[in-house]
């Protein structure tokens, strides 16, 4: 089926089974390697995307579920001023080692960003409770939301 | 200009961090070449057994199924395996675990590839397996590999002193039995590659690896391709921990390209089959008997340890050696035995993992420390003060200690930590059915491949025409931060910023044997050798902008970012007029280096096969501040310290990523993780069922460096110290459990339930 959606800003139309994963359809049939696959089955959050500006797994959605939608994905953070922070946070604070988790960790704390709100570590922790991270500990990735709350919420 | 010049010692962003957090770094999962056939292998479901036949032809029939390949289709030796080829590519005869590869098929489509994969057809004559240590140690077990008596793959003994004659002038022994779970890597980029057979018949691999170089010949050996016509490129790896040190889809991968017809293979494990078939870490039961003189000076230390190594030997051998290496902890004992057996059984196959071997026998020996503190009314952290190795001590295994030995320098610092200072205030202040306990553990763990192993790296940076520095790395970077040090080493030497040093990640065609990404030898062996081809560029580039600038001498001569600079003229060059001038071959440095190794071996070891004894160790004190829930057994780590001796830092930040990391899967390896095989069948094949440490699991952790001296022979000043973290937080969390509760847990993970079970006696 033809599938239509906004995909980073721009207007996708994708010919595809409308039970394709939709992690497939956008590393395979898109080239956007950049969501990762951790496990398939909903426990990582390696996949997370923003779809209508809502963290969604995209190992578990199907192309017909983006009809119409809005999708973000960690390609698109360089567009906004909020992902700009954080990708420059991450990496400073050095929120980043193998860097498999980071695409998925960024996209579900750019919905904490979008909040608009102070959030204190714990807080932070709580919001990124669904991806996991092999290689960090999680410290330096709290240092890096929190360094970019404090910025994005200054503004 | 220099202000900006990347400089050791200075915590400098990641070289890498920039294109990971822009989701623009490719990794091997994300190579899909165009027109790619995808291959998956067909497992068997017995845990042991025979083959009766594979049928394949229903499977090759299905549109869309391009082969199916079995033992048969391959002409090689159909054996790999790091240094003891034992395991098939493709079973020929037997099953020895559930998950043993039975066929390969190979598809247009990835759902082809399922159609094909459950079409094949198998019929396995059952066998009785054998699933624990007693069962595979029985006198008349069944053997796993025929030419394995006992089924031990290796046994071996360390024996310093007088060994258990050393027990008779102790005032006070303490003894124990211990066991640890098999844990796995979990990284979350599964075991993935691509391949193709190039037009010469040579094999190009790019892979998600940590072993490049060494690939060449375990896919050699296994089926036949000549080693030199092999190249394998390694990009940055989503997580390896030990995962990825040998083949783990290569020798399939290479077969499947050998009959694609030239076209691009793709094969990537998921989760399921990456718990299932990859390597993991050694279940160890322990049991540990340890003598001291009234004051608390050790005495005797009596240590058998045996090792599950599943149906295949990876490097279980090598792993267990390590593991009885460090069985007495880091401290001075004159007379020890320590016994090791590694045991094949029919689980999954365990192998490499970060603090191989070390972390199981860290937990026996760290809780007996505590015990014999306990009987000696002794405090533990004096306990382990007075007992800690310096320089030019002998340590468990009979070796002197001629490098940095930090271990004191370590305990010194976290005695002086408010942690430590406050810990009675802390746990007088506990809430309401919680119960405040804290924990130490001593750590440490040997850097490099030990004796025997030529532990060497051949470095090379060229200068290039555009005048910037690419060095070609030849050791993975599985996320450690490996390539980000060689950047830093080499900006560093040529006073360049961060943009104008680049870096390849390793291509055995354009890079040199330099080992594996493994044993915390990384940074420390290529580095090493980076810095020789490195000073040789630097003082090429000087001679050259002397010889255009008409000066006698190299005085008042600098490098600065893109240009050498003659301070008292202030003439330049920039480094892209250099490059025009320079011939091409003149533009590249080699650099070699070779670890030091042990020149008088002690004759303490017997059957050791390889890799003994170590002469470099990174050090670390641990402490951990826990709650004990008392209603229901739930531990709630609140805080962790760990002071490290790894020698001069070279990166402040990338040093503590590896403290944290390391921390943070020793946690999970105390608290939950428990990979679980029953009759060889893995009941814990995802995320879901094998838990390991999300955000809210994990408390603040404090990373330390210690103030102690720099490692002479290292890349200035350093030792690895990617896995000496690890080994700390079992121990550390069930010592601070008995100081909570009073109750010594000796079987790990450390879980709500075993904790309750403890606590209700
Ligand atoms: S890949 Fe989607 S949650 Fe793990
Ligand atoms: S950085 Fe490796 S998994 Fe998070």
């Amino acid at each position: 089926m033809t599938i239509r959606f906004n995909l980073n800003s721009i207007p996708t139309e994708c010919d595809c089974p409308s039970d394709r994963r939709v992690i497939d359809l956008l590393r395979e049939d898109l080239g956007l390697t950049g969501s990762k696959e951790g496990c398939g089955t909903g426990e990582c959050g390696a996949c997370t995307i923003l779809v209508d500006g809502v963290p969604k797994l995209a190992c578990l959605m199907l192309a017909a579920q983006l009809e119409g939608t809005q999708v973000e994905t960690v390609e698109a953070l360089q567009q906004t001023d909020q992902g700009r922070a954080l990708m420059t946070a991450f990496a400073e604070e050095g929120a980043v080692q193998c860097g498999y988790c980071i695409p998925g960790m960024e996209m579900a704390s750019l919905a904490l960003l979008r909040q608009e709100e102070p959030l204190n570590r714990e807080q932070i922790k709580e919001g990124l409770s669904g991806n996991l991270c092999r290689c960090t500990g999680y410290v330096k990735i709290v240092d890096a939301v929190e360094r970019a709350v404090q910025e994005c919420c200054k503004i | 200009m220099n202000a900006s010049a990347l400089k050791i010692g200075t915590s400098h962003p990641r070289g890498d961090a920039v294109a990971k957090a822009a989701g623009t770094e490719r990794y091997a999962a994300d190579l899909y070449p165009q027109g790619c056939l995808w291959a998956g292998a067909v497992r068997s479901h017995q845990a042991c057994g025979r083959i009766i036949s594979i049928d394949t032809t229903a499977a090759a029939a299905l549109p869309g199924v391009v082969k199916v390949l079995t033992a048969a289709d391959v002409v090689a030796s159909n054996r790999q395996g790091i240094i003891h080829k034992d395991m098939p590519v493709l079973c020929d005869d037997l099953v020895r675990y559930c998950g043993d590869p039975l066929a390969l098929v190979l598809a247009e489509t990835k759902e082809a590839l399922q159609r094909g994969m459950s079409a094949v057809q198998l019929q396995l004559e059952p066998l009785p397996g054998l699933f624990d240590l007693d069962s595979a140690l029985a006198a008349d077990a069944p053997l796993i590999h025929e030419d394995k008596p006992g089924n031990l793959l290796a046994q071996a003994s360390i024996c310093k002193g007088t060994g258990l004659d050393g027990f008779d002038a102790c005032s006070v022994v303490v003894e124990g039995s211990f066991s640890t779970p098999v844990q796995a890597h979990a990284f979350l980029e599964t075991e993935s590659g691509v391949a193709r057979l190039e037009e010469d018949g040579g094999l190009l691999m790019e892979v998600s690896t940590q072993s490049p170089f060494r690939d060449r010949f375990e896919i050699s050996h296994a089926l036949g391709i000549p080693w030199g016509k092999i190249r394998i490129v390694a990009p940055s790896l989503g997580g390896g921990f030990g995962g990825k040190d040998g083949a783990t889809v290569q020798c399939l991968l290479g077969l499947a390209a050998q009959h694609a017809d030239g076209r691009w293979v793709r094969m990537q494990w998921d989760r399921e089959e990456s718990f299932k078939a990859g390597y993991k870490r050694h279940a160890c039961r322990m049991e540990y008997k340890l003598g001291a003189a009234a004051d608390g000076t050790l005495q005797a230390l009596h240590a058998k340890l045996w090792y599950d190594t599943g149906a295949y030997a990876h490097l279980g051998a090598e792993v267990m050696e390590l593991g009885m290496e460090h069985a007495g902890g880091p401290y001075r004992i004159p007379h020890t035995l320590i016994e090791g057996w590694c045991v094949y059984t029919n689980n999954p196959t365990a192998g490499a993992m970060r603090a191989f071997g070390v972390c199981q026998a860290t937990f026996g020996f760290e809780s007996m420390m505590d015990l014999l503190a306990a009987k000696l009314g002794m405090d533990p952290l004096e306990l382990r003060l007075k007992n800690a190795l310096v320089r030019g001590d002998e340590n468990c295994a009979g070796m002197r200690l001629t490098t940095s030995t930090g271990i004191k320098t370590c305990l010194e610092q976290l005695q002086q930590h408010p942690f430590w200072q406050d810990r009675e205030v802390w746990k007088a202040a506990s809430p309401a059915y919680k119960k405040r306990g804290i924990g130490l553990a001593s750590v440490f763990n040997a850097a490099g491949y030990g004796g025997g192993v030529r532990d060497a790296a051949t470095a090379k940076i060229e200068l290039t025409p555009e005048g910037t520095f690419l060095i070609h790395n030849a050791v993975t970077d599985m996320g450690q931060g490996n390539s980000s040090a060689f950047l830093q080493i080499a900006g560093h030497i040529l006073s360049q910023d961060a943009s104008r040093v680049l870096l390849k990640q390793p291509d055995t065609r354009t890079a040199y044997p330099s080992g594996s990404s493994s044993a915390g030898r990384t940074t420390y062996t290529f580095g090493k050798a980076l810095i020789t081809a490195t000073e040789e560029l630097k003082a090429r580039l000087l001679n050259w902008a002397g010889m255009i600038l008409f000066l006698q001498d190299n005085d008042g001569l600098e490098l600065q970012p893109g240009r050498v600079l003659h301070q008292p003229s202030q003439k330049e060059v920039s480094l892209v007029a250099l490059a025009g001038y320079m011939q091409p071959e003149e533009r590249v440095c080699l650099g070699q280096y070779v670890a030091p190794t042990c020149k008088e071996v002690p004759p303490t070891a017997k059957g050791f096969f390889i890799g003994f004894p170590h002469v470099i160790f990174g050090y670390g004190a641990h402490l951990v501040r826990l709650e004990v829930d008392s209603l229901t057994g739930q531990l709630t780590v609140c805080d962790y310290l760990a002071v490290t001796d790894g020698g001069r830092v070279l990166n402040p930040g990338m040093f503590d990523q590896q403290v944290q990391g390391g921390v943070a899967q020793g946690l999970g390896y105390a608290l939950m993780e428990d990979f679980t095989v029953r009759d060889g069948v893995v009941k814990t094949p995802d995320f879901a069922t094998y838990l390991i440490p999300g955000s809210l699991d994990i408390p603040e952790i404090i990373s330390i460096a210690a103030q102690g001296e720099p490692e002479e022979t290292g890349p200035f000043g350093m030792k690895g110290i990617g896995e000496v973290a690890m080994n700390g937080p079992l121990p550390a969390v069930a010592n601070a459990v008995a100081d909570a509760c009073g109750v010594r847990l000796c079987h790990g993970p450390l879980t709500p339930q075993r904790v309750l079970a403890g606590v209700k006696g």
